[in-house]
């Protein structure tokens, strides 16, 4: 029977499949911050159970880190905690773990490519939605809530439905203004933020196998805005490339046996997906989003929708709402929206690649009067290789604040956050009210995009600079 | 986890789509380490003036849905983040019942690992069930997942679908753990094969 990558990869993970009974899966790592596992280490103690397998684990901290003045004792004391709690579960049980001061510190998802710990045809999961970031390597990277942490952690397991298949087909050459976020934000535009509910996303096509890892990594982890449980990119010269002589990429007699199991990965040549979808990747312009749901977003070109433009009723109201909250009106055009912040970072955006695009787009500007920009660097690793190629410099100059790692404003769970009513310009994924402060307002964008609206104060279309 | 039976309960009614998790349990209430006490947070922005007093305005303060133990929400309930913490919220506060058209996967997952019976019906069922509360604010609902029937007063009962080994464990209170931990010979077998098959993982 010809399998999709999806099928390939859950045969091989399963373990029991019993009739009345959801199959279980096999965990190969499992990814960990300091938000959703404290609760799973406590369900462990109190049931006297121990972790099966520590080597699986690689844990961090980055939702509450603070991103400035780290050697300050962290001030907000539940954070603090937080993070204790921690630094003793993961000595505890003997987990590796990338704490606050350490050099490897970052965002999870940031992080854990950069050790090569992630490799093709793996089950990979972690207490995250994005999670699905690692998809970009041919694992089947998915979140967890805390009790499935907790279940990992004691059987190395996780009872799953299998998921239906969707091939999302992106052919045709991507314009040099638009990246992979704009892909990302087009293909929820087109379906919406359920589309891909129940599905698990392979993305592939001519525009996705041109995009470079860090590409790949964008584009997958924003699956779950797709509503999507995984995304998935079929492995390539590029993944390899990739992971050779990382910390945890094998090595020698084991490099071999893993490439050629890494090889046999890709689906099989008319394999059948549950669902097709389509674009073509010249289509697609650079995307901003206008509303409150990551699928209310247009091309910069474009214009804020009036709600009369939604036939459908739920979407037509969800869009009056999301005006309301936005404070936008209908038909403004996206270039004559001002912004108050501009935030580059986030396990969507937070890498080189990412800072290297908004160095060029930033390179002899100033941000403009009034607005305030945030360059947040995924991690240590990203922050270093920055400095040493000057990019810090160029953001200085132009008067950004250049940051320590962490999720920072993507989430604003650190003190890093809107107030009402302010608007910002950023390289997230999320734009749900309140995510970046009560009554912030987020426009999701490409690392370019924001760069830009960095230094006219309003959103640009770059194809016009 | 408490095992799940018959009840007849009031259904508050929210009637908005893509509630999302970030809605049900801001942020700032996350860096909490322990499990329980997330009720007095749910839905916060929305019930809570910014002095902290209630927000009149938001369904779930109308003294009419006070101890409703089942909510009857809009399209794509749960979105969002996989915040585990939604669900803690929302069974800490009291519901153990939630009728919708759809959900988010991990927000869906998470209800059951928690006690919580996520009922999905059609579009058509749900406005049946969203007039009735409308037209009468407090009325109670029968929820019998024995039988997975639901009844109401005006007779829009309906039955649902239910995944057999989600309802076993909501009927037993039985925890996930306990029962994968029944298959532990099977782990360990699939595990010494898994060091064969993919030696490179195990160095
Ligand atoms: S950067 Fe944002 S999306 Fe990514 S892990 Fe942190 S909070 Fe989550």
């Amino acid at each position: 029977m010809k399998k999709t990558m999806y099928e390939k990869i859950w045969d091989s993970h399963l373990v029991v499949d019993a009739a009345g009974q959801a199959p279980l899966i096999y965990v190969d790592r499992h990814l960990m911050h300091e938000v959703t596992s404290p609760q799973a280490f406590e369900g462990l103690r109190l049931a006297g159970r121990k972790v099966r397998n520590p080597h699986s684990i690689l844990a961090t901290m980055d939702h509450c880190v603070p991103t400035k003045n780290r050697d300050l004792p962290i001030a907000d004391p539940i954070a603090k905690k937080q993070i204790e709690v921690m630094a003793e579960n993961c000595r505890e049980n003997d987990l590796n773990l990338y704490d606050m001061k350490n050099s490897n510190n970052g965002v999870i998802h940031v992080v854990v490519p950069e050790h090569g710990f992630v490799h093709p045809g793996m089950v990979v999961v972690c207490g995250d939605s994005h999670t699905a970031t690692h998809g970009a390597f041919g694992a089947l990277a998915f979140g967890i809530g805390t009790s499935e942490v907790e279940h990992v952690m004691a059987t190395q397991t996780l009872p799953q439905k299998k998921s239906k298949t969707m091939l999302v087909q992106v052919d045709g050459t991507l314009s040099k203004y638009s990246s992979a976020k704009d892909i990302a934000l087009a293909i929820i535009g087109k379906i919406g933020t359920a589309g891909g509910t129940g599905y698990v996303i392979e993305y592939a096509g001519e525009a996705i196998r041109a995009l470079s890892m860090e590409g790949r990594m964008t584009l997958c982890n924003m699956a779950i805005e797709a509503g999507a449980r995984a995304g998935l990119v079929a492995p390539d010269k590029k993944t390899y490339d990739y992971l050779k002589g990382r910390e945890f990429a094998p090595s020698g007699k084991n490099w071999d046996l893993a490439l050629a199991y890494w090889k046999s990965l890709p689906s099989d040549e008319g394999a059948v997906f549950d669902a097709v979808i389509a674009l073509n990747a010249a289509d697609i312009a650079p995307q901003v989003s206008w509303g409150t749901s990551p699928e209310q977003v247009v091309g910069v070109d474009g214009a804020v929708p009036a709600p009369e433009s939604f036939e459908n009723e739920s979407k037509r109201k969800a869009c009056e709402s999301a005006l309301a909250y936005m404070g936008l009106t209908a038909n403004t055009r996206i270039t004559d929206i001002p912004i108050d912040l501009v935030f580059i970072g986030s396990c969507t955006n937070g890498r080189i690649e990412d800072f290297r695009i908004a160095a060029e787009v930033t390179k002899g500007t100033k941000v403009a009067r009034g607005v305030k920009a945030i360059a947040v660097p995924g991690s240590y690793h990203v922050k270093h290789q920055a400095e040493d190629e000057g990019l810090d410099k160029i953001f200085i100059e132009a008067g950004w604040e250049w940051r320590d790692p962490g999720c920072s404003m993507c989430l604003a769970m650190n003190g890093d956050e809107l107030t009402k009513g302010q608007r910002s310009a950023s390289t997230s994924n999320r734009n749900f009210e309140g995510r970046q402060g009560k009554g912030g307002r987020t426009h999701l964008v490409s690392p370019a995009m924001a760069a830009a609206a960095a230094a006219a104060g309003h959103f640009v279309d770059i194809r016009t600079l | 986890m408490e095992p799940y039976k018959k009840h007849e309960s009031i259904a508050a009614l929210m009637n908005r789509s893509n509630v999302d998790t970030d809605q049900i349990i801001p942020k700032q209430f996350l860096k909490k380490v322990e499990r329980s006490g997330f009720g007095a947070h749910l839905f916060h922005d929305w019930r809570f003036n910014d002095d902290g007093s209630d927000n009149p305005d938001f369904e779930l303060n109308k003294p009419a849905f006070k101890g409703a133990r089942i909510l009857v929400a809009g399209d794509n309930f749960g979105c969002g983040s996989s915040r585990e913490h939604a669900p803690w919220a929302i069974a800490d506060y009291g519901f153990n019942t939630i009728i919708s058209t759809s959900y988010a996967d991990i927000f869906y997952n998470n209800c059951f690992k928690n006690g919580i019976l996520a009922i999905k019906v059609d579009k058509n069922q749900l406005d049946k069930l969203m007039a009735e509360i409308s037209a009468n604010e407090g009325v109670r609902f029968v929820v019998d997942l024995e039988n997975q029937q639901v009844t109401t007063p005006a007779g829009n009962g309906f039955s649902f679908e239910i995944d057999p080994f989600r309802k076993g464990n909501l009927l037993s209170g039985l925890d996930d753990i306990g029962l994968t931990l029944k298959h532990v010979d099977k782990i360990g077998e699939y595990e010494a094969r898994h060091k064969q098959t993919f030696p490179w993982l195990w160095v």
